[in-house]
């Protein structure tokens, strides 16, 4: 029988970037379904009751939710493609614990830094450099996450890419320039077609970024 | 696997260390624990887990593993041969456990946590009502995941039961603090008697915090405002 495979997704989503680069990685055919989270469409609500968000897998009927949970979920199903995780179990532990740091941690200033004005920006600028310093320090000299291979924690933070640019103009850093390492590895994942087919076009994310502003006050 | 040489640092009262522990009893692991004080932070914590300062951390061979859901599956992989799968086989039930995981620790527990914090009547009301709504999520998400048996992994505690059972000491505290039952036979009567029988569990009963203790330590944690 084969796979019946729907994304429900909103082009601007930095979540449903990294679960388009994960079934890009294993070859899976899907459908994409544009789904606007701010209207609550009777598929997205049926799919997704508790949070109504998007990205939602929808795999053979069945709805998966959450982007980290829906990556674990390829991995583990398409498990003969590329490999997401890796098979070590203590590798494996750190790569969630980063993938969960860059959630818990880093997303809140990461968009914060253009939706805030005065001191609450001033705030959310230093703890987005904090982090970015910390995913710097860790990433070190190793060419990927985790180690030499791409995968799941590259995965989880170059879902972001399309909103650095919107983050380095409204937070008035250089990533270039701060984040050395950071920007190399960047460049080597944009090598992957995954990657760059997942993506946004960062300028796209700018003027969408604009309208969120207004709508947060922010403008 | 040979013995190695396992340690967790946390705390009695701790949920969070508490779901670690639980798995290592389930798969029959001994390991040192190393208690931490209450109000200060041990160098090993700080050095095991520099990023977010917090217990529990688990040292297996010297090498930390942080945050709680992340420990539990970590000992269910490294000790894949020991004792019962805590995470379920299926890759959809896996998702699903996670899912719920996840919102108990970024939803439920928030509002939880908000009865004890909330300043003033109208704000605990709220909080109150909000555990409540929640908690009737998962008296349905308990119904769908245990599918007629008695854990949500099924026939044996597992992932979900430990990351929501983790927290019934505490529950418990919150209940007589706020003078309301939730896990109430009328309102949640499949969590209520899933409750009990987590808390019978092997596993579980020998390192469940006495309530009278913990709500002691709660006040500690939580002090009233002065009258």
């Amino acid at each position: 029988m084969a796979d019946e495979v729907i994304l429900l997704d909103y082009w601007p989503s930095m979540f449903g970037m990294r679960t388009k680069m994960a079934l890009a990685e294993k070859g899976v055919k899907y459908e994409y379904k544009e789904t606007d989270p701010w209207v609550k469409t009777p598929l997205l609500i049926e799919m997704n009751p508790i949070h109504k968000k998007i990205p939602v897998l929808i795999h053979n009927g069945k709805p998966i939710c959450e982007s980290l949970i829906q990556l674990e979920y390829i991995d583990e199903v398409w498990s003969d493609a590329f490999p997401i995780l890796p098979s070590d179990p203590y590798q494996k532990s750190q790569a969630r614990f980063w993938a969960e740091f860059i959630d818990k941690k880093f997303y809140e200033p990461s968009w914060k830094v253009w939706a805030t004005m005065g001191e609450e920006l001033v705030a959310a600028k230093k703890e987005l450099l904090d982090h970015f310093k910390t995913l710097e320090t860790e990433l070190g000299e190793k060419p990927y996450y985790g180690g030499e291979v791409f995968g799941y924690v590259d995965i989880a933070l170059m879902g972001y890419y399309s909103w650095f640019k919107a983050m380095e103009k409204f937070g008035e850093f250089s990533i270039e320039t701060e984040f050395p390492k950071l920007t190399t590895w960047t460049k080597r994942c944009l090598e992957r077609e995954s990657v760059v087919m997942a993506l946004a076009d960062s300028d796209r994310i700018i003027e969408y970024v604009y309208v969120m502003r207004k709508k947060f006050g922010a403008e | 696997m040979a013995t190695d040489d396992v340690k967790l640092i946390g705390s009695w009262a701790s949920v969070f260390v508490m779901r670690a522990r639980i798995a290592l009893h389930l798969k029959s692991i001994s390991y040192e624990f190393l208690q931490e004080t209450f109000g200060s932070k041990s160098e090993l914590l700080l050095k095991s887990n520099p990023v977010h300062k917090k217990m529990p951390v688990l040292i297996h061979a010297d090498k930390p593993v942080c945050e709680s859901n992340i420990i539990v599956q970590y000992i269910d992989e490294a000790w894949t041969s020991s004792g019962p799968s805590i995470l379920p086989s299926h890759p959809y039930d896996r998702a699903i456990a996670r899912f719920w995981a996840a919102y108990i620790d970024d939803q439920w527990f928030i509002s939880l946590r908000s009865i004890l914090t909330a300043q003033g009547e109208e704000e605990k009301n709220a909080a109150i009502a909000q555990v409540e709504e929640r908690t009737e999520i998962l008296e349905k998400a308990f119904i769908d995941c245990s599918k007629g048996k008695p854990f949500f992994n099924g026939d044996h505690i597992g992932y979900l039961d430990i990351a929501l059972g983790s927290f019934l000491g505490w529950w418990r505290v919150v209940e007589l603090d706020a003078n309301h039952k939730f896990l109430d036979e009328t309102k949640a009567p499949s969590l209520a008697k899933w409750a009990e029988r987590f808390c019978d569990d092997p596993a579980v009963k020998p390192i469940m915090p006495e309530i009278t203790k913990l709500a002691e330590f709660a006040r500690k944690l939580f002090p009233k405002p002065q009258a």
